[in-house]
């Protein structure tokens, strides 16, 4: 398959809208736009499954190369594995979720839905390349939609967090730049695979592999850097919200994982300590940091926080169930918060008010969106069933493999935050669907159409992944094998 | 020997030609200013042309004067500059007294700094350098009825009188020491004795005031503010972009005998000029202030890039440069339209301008996007390999520098979009209707930074060209 058409699909859907005319005419393009991206993204997973169950062993599937500018080694490079494979779909799902829950975005149509496509060829583009500068261009061409998204459409102190969120994103961006040029000045290439497989010194490891991991960390929500996400989801409009907790986040983790510690192995395992340390602050303080949060929006961003840690966790306890893992969580993070978000953007445009405080009973009026959103909670807290369990307890269980006393201290730890977790979920949920409801919400109507698509593809991917784990299982593991044979290398060196 | 004459001097002559039509158009009976106008620019649209065929290596006046494909490229490069401010100050030029002086003046300049950049000595070098400066104090004066302006041009031929003093002293002390001024000859007698240090150092200081290089950059703001935009313009970008083309130029073949030497005032030089380019800029409130502060930070980033003294680091500089011309231009073609129709230059004016003028909204983002270096414009690729050609000398601490300062830069570009996209304003300025040039000129900006970045031929072709130590 053509994987370029990934790029091109977005490009041509926004390059339609900007030739529409009307509100009506911009959502049935960028629906129709989605739509093919979710059915392209599709089409690739049965081509990829065919050709690996041919036998095909190669480690990247698809590869297109081209010269770009031939003198400094920069070439267009593309190529998929699992992993990408799994980003790749849950971008398209919560693209085609986002627009529909936009479906009634009539301020400035046109300029809202042209930036969500530019957002989503982002990171399409961002999840296809093997060539690093393809790969830090379609990085930042995903920062500057946000920017804007949340600037005009979003709510409350708007612009401090848009500025907040681009500035710290593009201060990300900077330090991947440095570990870039020092990648590029160690092999000679931006290649992904001929980097990885020319050993870089592991002095040139020690000095590049912090600025890598923590420019991609910046956009994982790495704990200290974590302070753009409370903001910024919470300013976002409900689109801009799911795409960033969904898409924008996975970002850093897929860089952190291939990017820093795939190309940079020896200085990962050195500095893995340091990362366990980060990512279970991030766990702990994002759990305890959530149960203080009275607006839903805020509740969601910094449970993400605390989600998206063990992402990092799982990357820094380098083994394969682990890595496996950390995937998964990315997977189900991505789709667990679209959700969420997307229902409480349907709660907040029927009641104009986000704080838990104020709400009640929805579940008599508004029963669809009160599942939903219970159904993200329950997720959110790793009730089995649900991807978040199947992706935290992978974590968990690659995390305990490490046998080191410490490393031990942080899983159990991070294990424990479960129950904070549960804890604010559960109180959230419970003040705001149950209980008495206030008069004034009572005449509230139920999800529209749109609203019920959106949901049931995301529900779809979370049951699908809680209920069948070995499906996804399968398809990431050749890539984390993959990745995991370069690590391991690196370990037993010692 | 004639036609070599005339395939050498091509470029020249067509700028003179174009000299003496707008002499006699003057003596000859009143024109319309719109007629005149529009005359001009299929005039310097063809000079633009022409300029791309034809091209010849050589010499002449025994070696005072060279050209070659590199030489005639960044030529052309200025040409489409001038054409493209030229189509901008339409909206200004239309109601002016005085439009074809104008451009007798600028197209001096332009013809000056031809002559510069083709120079084969130090003394072609300097005359051609004077003949580009006088004539922009001259037009820098051209809003005749703003006080402001005539300060402008009093402050730049001052300065720019000290500026060209040192450069003299310079070229006094690099004749003493290698008793020539050919720049083929200067080159083997210098070596890193404390005169020659002086002297090389006079003759930066001499560029670093025409690059407005921090710290001689103290007459850049008050000249482009008070300057008419279409001026402002044309010498931010095109004045600018003959001298870096010659600067980089003499450092990489003249001056390659002391290259550690200039690679370490050119990482003080780029350092200073970033930052406080960067600290200046975040506190502006007139966006001609402003975009001056900006392009002195843009400068040093070329000079970061300047300091790679590879082929990649000089093709960078040429490409950056190419880039600079569509970006900046996009940026004072939609101010220098504002200012003429609107007459509003403050950044609040611009808050809410979005509701009034969303095509101008979005040109004049496309260009802040591009300056401050965001892909897919062409401003990311140019900052991009500047600063990849800047780490080839393995100097990662100057790359990390500049990396932090593209942050710092990014917030003062997005305060403008926040302002124009965000900010909430009872009285925008009213909706503008763009004369037709000015919107033309505006399109081929905003399809040069669309475009130059991502068809990779044209930093090959720059790159084939250029050459490193």
């Amino acid at each position: 398959m053509n994987l370029s058409l990934l790029i091109v699909l977005p490009l041509f859907t926004a390059v339609i809208i900007l030739f529409c005319k009307g509100f009506k005419q911009v959502r049935a393009v960028a629906l129709a736009g989605s739509l093919a991206q979710l059915a392209a993204a599709g089409w690739l997973l049965m081509q990829y499954l065919n050709e690996r169950n041919a036998g095909n062993k190669s480690v990247m599937l698809f590869e297109e190369k081209y010269n770009w500018f031939r003198n400094l080694h920069i070439d267009y490079h593309i190529g998929v594995d699992g992993i990408s494979i799994a980003m790749i779909l849950l971008t398209a799902s919560v693209v085609v979720a986002g627009i529909l829950v936009s479906w009634t975005m009539d301020k400035l149509s046109k300029e809202f839905f042209f930036l969500l496509v530019l957002l989503s060829m982002g990171a399409y583009g961002f999840f296809i390349s093997l060539d690093l500068f393809t790969l830090f261009f379609f990085l930042e061409v995903a920062v500057i939609p946000k920017f804007l998204l949340i600037g005009i459409w979003g709510s409350g102190k708007k612009e401090y967090s848009a500025m907040k969120l681009a500035l710290m994103l593009m201060g990300g961006s900077a330090l991947v730049f440095i570990g870039l040029m020092g990648i590029y000045f160690q092999t000679g290439s931006f290649d992904l695979l001929q980097a990885s497989q020319s050993h870089l010194p592991v002095e040139a490891q020690k000095f590049f592999f912090p600025f890598a991991f923590l420019g991609f960390g910046i956009f994982a929500a790495l704990f200290p850097f974590h302070t753009w996400v409370p903001d910024g989801h919470a300013s976002a409009p409900t689109a801009a919200s799911m795409f960033l907790a969904g898409i924008s986040m996975k970002l850093g983790g897929y860089g952190c994982l291939r990017v820093a510690t795939f190309l940079m192995p020896d200085a990962a395992h050195q500095y893995a300590w340091i990362i366990i340390l980060l990512a279970t602050i991030a766990i702990i303080y994002g759990a305890f940091a959530t149960m203080m949060q009275t607006d839903l929006k805020y509740i969601n961003a910094y449970s993400s926080v605390s989600h998206c840690g063990f992402v990092i966790l799982g990357i820094g306890m380098m083994n394969q169930t682990s890595i496996n893992g950390a995937v998964l969580q990315m997977v189900s993070h991505g789709l667990m918060t679209a959700l969420f978000f997307a229902a409480i953007g349907m709660i907040y445009s029927r009641t104009h008010t986000r704080m838990v405080a104020q709400l009640g009973g929805l579940l008599k009026v508004m029963p669809f969106i009160s599942t939903l959103f219970v159904i993200a909670g329950l997720c959110s807290l790793g009730l089995p069933g649900f991807s978040g369990f199947i992706a935290e307890m992978t974590v968990f269980m690659g995390s305990w493999q490490n046998p080191d006393g410490w490393y031990r201290f942080a899983t159990i730890l991070s294990c424990a935050s479960i129950v904070v977790t549960a804890v604010y979920i559960l109180r959230a949920a419970g003040k705001t669907v149950m209980g008495p409801i206030p008069p004034e919400y009572n005449s509230l109507p139920d999800a529209a159409w749109n609203e019920k698509l959106a949901a049931i593809v995301l529900v779809a991917g979370i049951v699908l992944v809680g209920v069948a784990p070995f499906l996804l299982n399968q398809l990431i593991t050749p890539g984390t094998e993959n990745m995991m044979m370069q690590i391991g290398k690196a370990i037993t060196q010692k | 020997m004639v036609t070599d004459l005339l395939l050498l001097l091509k470029q020249e002559l067509l700028v003179a030609v174009i000299l003496f039509l707008l002499l006699f158009l003057k003596l000859g009976r009143d024109r319309s200013n719109e007629s005149t106008l529009n005359l001009v620019n299929v005039l310097l649209f063809l000079n633009v042309a022409a300029g791309f065929l034809g091209a010849k290596d050589g010499e002449l006046f025994s070696g005072m004067f060279h050209t070659n494909a590199l030489i005639t490229a960044e030529k052309n490069i200025l040409n489409l500059a001038a054409w493209l401010i030229s189509l901008q100050a339409y909206a200004w030029l239309r109601t002016h007294r005085h439009v074809i002086e104008f451009y007798l003046l600028l197209l001096g300049s332009l013809m000056g700094m031809f002559f510069m950049i083709s120079s084969g000595n130090l003394l072609m070098f300097y005359l051609g350098l004077e003949m580009s400066t006088i004539p922009l104090a001259a037009v820098a004066n051209f809003d005749l009825e703003k006080r402001q302006s005539s300060e402008a041009a009093m402050k730049m031929i001052i300065s720019s009188a000290f500026s060209s003093a040192l450069l003299l002293l310079g070229i006094s002390f690099v004749y003493g020491i290698s008793g020539s001024i050919s720049f083929a000859e200067i080159g083997a007698g210098i070596s890193t004795e404390p005169l020659h240090i002086l002297a090389f150092l006079l003759l930066v200081s001499g560029f670093a005031f025409k690059i407005s290089a921090v710290p001689f950059h103290l007459w850049t703001a008050d000249v482009y503010e008070g300057a008419p935009v279409g001026v402002t313009a044309f010498l931010s970008v095109v004045s600018k972009g003959a001298v870096l083309f010659v600067f980089v130029s003499t450092l990489y073949t003249v001056f390659k005998p002391i290259a550690p030497l200039w690679y370490n005032v050119l990482f003080v030089l780029s350092l200073a000029t970033i930052i406080s380019g960067n600290l200046f800029a975040l506190r502006q409130q007139n966006i001609k202030r402003f975009l001056a502060f900006s392009s002195i930070a843009q400068v040093g980033f070329i000079l970061v890039g300047m300091s790679g003294s590879s082929q990649a680091g000089m093709a960078s500089v040429i490409f950056f440069i190419l880039v600079y011309v569509f970006s900046n231009l996009a940026a004072f073609g939609v101010v220098s339209v504002v200012s003429a129709v609107a007459g509003k230059e403050s950044i609040d004016d611009y808050k809410g301008f979005y509701q009034t003028n969303p095509f101008l909204s979005w040109i004049l983002t496309i260009a802040l996007f591009s300056l401050a270096g965001v892909p897919p414009t062409a401003g990311f690729f140019g900052k991009f390999f500047l600063l990849m050609a800047g780490t080839a000398k393995g100097n990662y601490w100057l790359i990390a520098i500049a990396a932090v300062n593209m942050v710092v830069s990014f917030y003062y570009y997005l305060r403008i979009v926040k302002a124009i996209f965000m900010d909430q304003n009872e009285t925008p300025v009213a909706a503008i209707t763009v004369p037709v040039t000015v919107k033309f000129s505006l399109y081929l900006c905003t399809i040069g930074i669309i475009l130059v970045g991502l068809i990779s031929w044209i930093y090959d072709t720059i790159f084939s060209l250029s050459s490193g130590l």
